[in-house]
């Protein structure tokens, strides 16, 4: 880990008064930052906070949301509560994976850019069928909107990565 | 007025028992359980000892604290249907190949499937067959045996701080795992055992090198040149039926040359030297002016390996005297040296041991001389009597017999190395000047016995008072360490044992509670009043070594660096 990290963590950590009970807490500011939880950095958390590396483990892996593998650029979440899965979100989880590459098991791109997850319920039922894309909601999907969304955010990719290049 | 519960019909007085299950244990009903040990907290997860109140209602009796007038009842149809559904479910996702399993006769799964005549089980394993964590010198965990009942998260944490272990992911994926599921040997595993020594079932045992030391004894080309070390001899009669404590050394000598051992000797011996060396130590810590930390003892490998996990500053303070068993092995190795050579023959080190972590300790690239470990094998005292049971020795019926020259001569204050307090007290014994039978009475009454997990106490040696701890249980040498790290509290010297009362208790003996553990050591200090010689440097064997053996090679034979590795 390195000291650009290192220092994030300790004001993490100092937010948190490096209480042992704010773990949860602590992790989820973590993962807003780098979207997963690295080993190293919860090595480190635990050490600071005088817990188990086994525990604070056995708490990263016990919460769904948390991830342990690093995530793309852009997380996509599809929902397949009752619904959503009534209104067929299964043709659209299938179609943006096949687009994108992606299966269950291996739910992130090799580029790093795109993670495909499925939710059990957004709690947006009258939206049905719906996905997020970071914290953006897209209601009343099918899997041609779809396509078109995932076209949107390769070209957005392009065009901002024209620009860098331009400068 | 008398406090009492209704039991099963009956009226049953009860006082500060702390669960309903404690009342029900006293009113003579043994109910079932695995999760429930009193030493660790109440955990509630295996649901056996579920108890019906007058409404109906079921509660688990070890987490419901008894309340006056209160009426329950242990046995009813909605509780034979409980139980036996829970215990068919338990053996529905467990790898039940009993015959072949290390656990086989000792497993408390078995035991209660038998107890509770469990006709078959209906439902498939769907669990994916997980693989096995041979990883470890000193353990091997099959999470296909694992109950969930965290019998071993618990006392790794709870009573020795460690950690190592903890429950990962949740509901039906739910297991024990080490940090990032890793190998239990890349963690802070101290290798102390004492999750094995809970655990009901397979899923945490003991290494098995039976297998290995059964093949060097049928090798004629190989010298099996055994150590015994001192808590094994008041522990291993319990298997044929001997109260704790009794000491049967006579008896496991004589077995041991019927297994066909060459050599049979004692650790105390080790022990002997262990005093003579860290005593030394002592003296010398003792005139160091503004020691912030004592001096520390070396004799328990899984202490060791805390230290180097968790507080790794404080290695520099830590005795560089090696274990009895490993002094004792680098005198066996080069004892037999030359007439090895002579004969054709190698010698083959095995040590037997009331501990686990003395199997990683053996292995320790520190205790290899020329690549060749001085400890070959270590075989706990649990693995021994599966020797002689395979063999049909009847233990019980054989005449005492000694041990082999030339060490055969050791003294009262190796053999109470095996209890805590008892390193101390034999390190007592060498410091202080005045050796009259008196002083060596007095010294007996300074705090250094019983089986508290801290002790203090303080010797008068004239010019000054040394203070000294003494602490088994790896989590009380953590709170020790941190008093000492505050200034809160000062030592000179320091006793830790990573076993709760030493190794008579440790995790290679056959299972004991506190009442055991604290007859082991008694039975220990019986043997050391027995003893003619009660100090380790009226032991003339320890002369003759210093004078020949060791002679200008006590610091290669005797001394470890454990950082140089590091």
């Amino acid at each position: 880990m390195e000291a650009k990290e290192q220092k994030v963590l300790d004001e993490i950590l100092e937010s948190h008064d490096y209480n042992q009970t704010a773990v949860i807490a602590i992790m989820q500011d973590i993962q807003k930052i780098y979207r997963y939880l690295p080993e190293e950095m919860l090595c480190y958390i635990a050490k600071k906070l005088h817990l188990s590396e086994a525990k604070v483990y056995g708490v990263a892996t016990f919460y769904e949301n948390f991830s342990l593998e690093p995530k793309g650029k852009y997380v996509i979440k599809i929902c397949d509560g009752t619904a959503c899965h009534v209104r067929q979100s299964t043709a659209i989880l299938e179609e943006i994976r096949a687009i994108l590459g992606v299966t269950a098991a291996k739910p992130t791109t090799d580029d790093m850019m795109f993670t495909v997850e499925t939710v059990s319920c957004l709690g947006a039922c009258g939206l049905a069928p719906v996905c997020t894309v970071n914290d953006v909601v897209h209601p009343a999907m099918n899997p041609e909107k779809a396509r078109v969304l995932i076209q949107e955010l390769k070209d957005s990719e392009a065009v901002g990565k024209e620009a860098a290049d331009e400068d | 007025m008398e406090k009492y519960m209704i039991i099963d019909g009956e009226r049953v007085p009860f006082t500060d028992e702390k669960n309903i299950l404690g009342v029900i244990r006293k009113a003579g009903i043994i109910l079932p359980t695995f999760c429930y040990y009193s030493d660790l907290s109440i955990y509630g997860a295996c649901r056996m000892c579920v108890v019906e109140d007058k409404w109906g209602g079921i509660v688990a009796s070890c987490s419901t604290p008894p309340k006056n007038g209160m009426e329950i009842r242990t046995n009813t149809p909605q509780l034979y249907y409980h139980r036996k559904r829970i215990l068919e479910l338990l053996l529905a996702a467990h790898c039940r190949d009993c015959t072949t399993c290390e656990k086989n006769g000792k497993c408390k799964l078995q035991e209660l499937a038998n107890r509770f005549s469990i006709p078959g089980v209906r439902f498939e394993n769907t669990n994916p067959i997980r693989p096995i964590d041979t990883s470890s010198k000193a353990i091997v965990r099959n999470p296909n045996k694992c109950i969930l009942c965290g019998d071993c998260v618990r006392v790794c944490s709870e009573i020795q701080h460690v950690g190592a272990i903890d429950f990962a992911h949740r509901g039906a994926d739910m297991e024990i795992s080490t940090a990032f599921g890793r190998d239990i040997a890349d963690t802070n595993c101290v290798n102390c055992g004492q999750c094995a020594a809970v655990c009901p079932t397979g899923a945490i045992t003991i290494k098995n090198d039976t297998h290995d030391v059964w093949e060097a004894i049928h090798n004629p080309k190989k010298r099996v040149v055994v150590q015994i070390a001192p808590a094994v001899r008041v522990a291993i009669g319990e298997a044929y039926g001997y109260d704790p404590g009794e000491n049967t050394i006579g008896k496991l000598v004589a077995s041991l040359r019927m297994l066909g051992i060459d050599a049979i000797f004692d650790t105390s011996v080790g022990a002997d030297l262990t005093i003579m060396e860290e005593a030394e130590e002592l003296v010398e810590s003792l005139e160091e002016e503004e020691r912030k930390y004592p001096l520390f003892t070396s004799c328990c490998p899984a202490w060791i390996r805390y230290v180097e996990t968790q507080y790794p500053h404080i290695m520099p303070y830590i005795s560089t005297s090696k274990s009895p068993m490993q002094m004792f092995g680098a005198v066996v190795k080069q004892y037999y040296k030359k007439q090895d050579k002579k004969e054709g023959r190698e010698t083959v080190s095995v040590a037997i041991m009331p501990c686990t972590a003395k199997k990683f300790e053996a292995s320790r690239e520190e205790f290899k001389r020329n690549g060749v470990p001085d400890v070959d094998y270590v075989l706990t005292s649990e693995e021994v009597i599966g020797m002689l049971k395979e063999i049909g020795i009847r233990f019980d019926r054989l005449e005492p017999e000694a041990y082999d020259m030339p060490f055969s001569i050791y003294s009262g204050a190796g053999v109470i190395f095996g209890a805590t307090g008892g390193v101390t007290e034999a390190a007592v014994r060498r410091v202080v000047q005045d050796k009259s039978p008196k002083v060596l009475k007095e010294i007996e009454f300074i705090g250094v016995r019983g089986m508290e997990g801290v002790k203090e106490c303080e010797l008068d040696l004239g010019e000054r008072t040394v203070r000294i701890g003494i602490v088994s249980g790896l989590g009380n040498a953590d709170r020790l360490l941190q008093k000492i790290e505050s200034g809160e509290e000062h030592f000179d010297f320091v006793e830790v044992m990573a076993c709760p009362g030493g190794c008579v208790a440790g995790a290679g003996q056959p299972f004991a509670r506190s009442t055991e553990k604290r007859m082991r050591a008694e039975g220990l200090y019986k043997n050391d009043k027995a003893l003619q010689i009660k100090r380790s440097e009226e032991n003339p064997l320890v002369d003759t070594l210093y004078k020949d053996l060791l002679k200008n090679r006590e610091h290669e034979l005797l001394h470890v660096d454990y950082m140089r590795e590091s």
